[in-house]
């Protein structure tokens, strides 16, 4: 059961993730952080949402550049389409955040991807949101995510890396896991 | 106020250990014991109980198992005999009945009150055990009106509980075990389970218990693992110890009927709401089984003792269906009693040295604590993976006194670092 200790380089900065941890386990309140997106209706379903800057760290951070993304609702919904459904972003965010967190496990074991894909599925039954049937709900009966991944390593390896992902995943634990969500009106 | 060299608070297994090898440097001490000797075993215990470790495995230092069923799971009574045997054989110093309230420095050493008077101690062992309070969930506030709720340390069999379903929380060596057992009693059991730790009673042949004690696994140091802090946390293995040395897992448990469910988030509006995250919980234990029976089986060639043993064997992934629940009413009188089988905690409420971290755990380099002269034993990974077993109090008593022994001499010499490889 010994280590035998790779090189791998999937661009991801293992040295700096494993410092600012040590660093915020020391220092845990600088881990708090906060992210921040404004939304600004557009026409109909459409609407443009703008991420630019959140807190952390102990203070204001800014991204490198503004992020614009539009959604919308496609032509089925009687929409105009100009962007994905609010639904969907949500799979893109899982999709981005497991994908990641991957990247970064194969990191930390010394394990180097060559490819990684990954297809999603959110079932729904859209008479939740229609109010047709009280007793369907609103959002996804279920997501399924499936990964094809070529990486220097034995299959439970792979597996070990998607678990672990899951395990140490912000979206995943805020799709699985209940979160009290208040909205306000000014 | 009596002055002495060392007191020991607990006289459970590790204390008992300890005043052993006090007694073997020559060190004046006494054990202190708020009632009789194995007295969490005897108190704060379910009826059914037995040992997760076989009688093999409980060599304290000058004694150990002599019976004709080394393989077998002690029942409390036998344990609680089998301590108190051994507090006789080796003579211990123990004040029974006398319960420790305060623990204060002095200079030098320590003050400790009692309800039975006062001690000043040049050096100090806390060995007061790692399970003095059952842990609950914050979100356990939430329960609606008319569920009984009950810790592990509450529980004693079933027939104590109402008719009815219950809710365990927790799937850890306790919570599988209470889960079969109250299932089996016609209260029909919802097990929620988050990260947990899978492992077969038997694997070739030979006990999990057995495998980690002979590939090194239990001798691992503290400083040795990559990520103490995680391992000093992890959940107990899934283990029971019955006569017949069956398995017991999540499979186990639904073959029987009961509802597995994700990890308890929260308590809304009455409805407890559970984690999306089972089917990963299961991933992530059944792929950890897999890595530790995979070192069996490499140690097992290296020792040259493969064809010795029944071929490598696997078992089959957990099952969690389709769709585990996600919510479940609890107003709805379907379930009457929530167990918690969150873990538990040491108690340290009567220590007032600075020691304890903003967690409010103690601080120590293998039970060595910041405080000159203090020392903890018994807790989880304390200085091996095996510390918090029976089995681990002889190794760890012999380190931690050495040191203590040259505190009391005015020299404290740093401790072996290294011991058996993982393998």
């Amino acid at each position: 059961m010994s280590a035998e200790l790779k090189s791998a380089n999937n661009g991801v900065n293992v040295e700096a993730l494993l410092a600012a941890r040590k660093a915020l386990s020391e220092a845990p309140e600088a881990a708090k952080f906060t992210w921040r997106a404004s939304c600004k209706w557009i026409k109909g379903t459409h609407s443009n949402t703008v991420i630019k800057d959140f807190f952390g760290l102990g203070g204001e951070q800014k991204h490198r550049t503004q992020f614009s993304y539009d959604a919308d609702h496609p032509d089925v919904f009687a929409s105009e389409d100009n962007g994905p459904t609010p639904v969907e972003y949500v799979l893109v965010g899982l999709a981005s955040c497991l994908t990641a967190g991957i990247a970064a496990v194969a990191q930390n074991r010394g394990i180097q991807l060559r490819s990684v894909q990954a297809t999603l599925e959110g079932a729904m039954d859209i008479q939740g949101i229609l109010g047709v049937d009280p007793d369907v709900r609103n959002g996804f009966d279920g997501i399924k995510v499936k990964y094809d991944i070529d990486a220097d390593a034995s299959p439970a390896e792979i597996k070990a890396l998607v678990a672990q992902s899951q395990k140490r995943s912000a979206v995943f634990d805020i799709i699985t896991n209940p979160t009290n969500v208040t909205v306000e009106v000014n | 106020m009596r002055t002495i060299a060392c007191v020991v608070i607990g006289a459970g297994h590790a204390g008992l250990a300890m005043s052993r090898r006090l007694t073997e440097h020559g060190i004046d001490h006494v054990v202190l014991e708020r009632g009789e000797v194995a007295h969490s075993w005897k108190t704060e215990r379910w009826d059914s109980l037995r040992l997760l470790t076989p009688n093999w495995q409980s060599r304290l230092p000058g004694y150990g198992y002599d019976g004709n069923d080394p393989d077998g799971f002690r029942t409390m009574p036998e344990l609680i005999r089998f301590l108190d045997s051994y507090a006789r054989v080796i003579d211990a110093p123990v004040k029974t009945h006398t319960r420790v309230t305060s623990v204060e420095h002095a200079d030098p050493g320590y003050r400790i009150q009692t309800d039975d008077g006062e001690w000043h101690c040049h050096t100090l062992v806390l060995a007061t055990g790692a399970c003095n309070v059952a842990l609950v969930p914050a979100c356990a506030e939430g329960v609606p009106q008319g569920i009984e709720t009950l810790t592990p340390m509450e529980y004693r069999k079933p027939n104590q509980l109402p008719p009815g379903g219950v809710l365990v929380v927790g799937a850890s060596a306790t919570g599988i075990q209470l889960a079969q057992e109250i299932h089996l009693s016609g209260r029909p059991v919802t097990l929620s389970a988050g990260e947990h730790i899978r492992a077969p009673r038997l694997y070739r042949g030979k006990d999990t218990q057995w495998w980690m004690d002979a590939t090194g696994l239990f001798d691992q140091r503290y400083n040795e693992v990559e990520d103490i802090v995680r391992a000093r946390s992890l959940p107990s293995m899934q283990l029971v110890g019955t006569p017949e040395r069956r398995t017991l897992d999540l499979n186990a448990l639904r073959a029987i009927g009961v509802k597995l469910v994700g990890r308890l988030a929260m308590i809304r509006d009455g409805r407890a709401l559970f984690s999306g995250s089972l089917a990963n919980q299961c991933a992530l234990a059944d792929l950890k089984m897999g890595r530790l029976l995979d070192g069996f089986d490499t140690w097992a060639r290296e020792q040259g003792i493969d064809d010795q043993l029944p071929p490598p064997e696997r078992l089959p992934p957990t099952e969690v269906g389709a769709t585990p629940a996600l919510e479940l009413d609890l107003t709805r009188g379907e379930i009457r009693t929530i167990l918690w089988a969150t873990g538990y905690r040491p108690d340290y409420s009567w220590l007032n040295v600075p020691v304890l971290d903003r967690k409010g755990r103690l601080r120590h380099d293998g039970g060595v604590t910041p405080a000159p002269g203090l020392y903890v034993m018994g807790l989880q990974f304390l200085r091996r993976r095996k510390s918090a077993f029976i089995d681990g109090a002889a190794d760890d008593a012999a380190d931690l006194s050495t040191h203590l022994k040259a505190h009391v001499d005015g020299a404290a010499p740093p401790l072996p670092q290294r011991g058996r490889g993982p393998g």
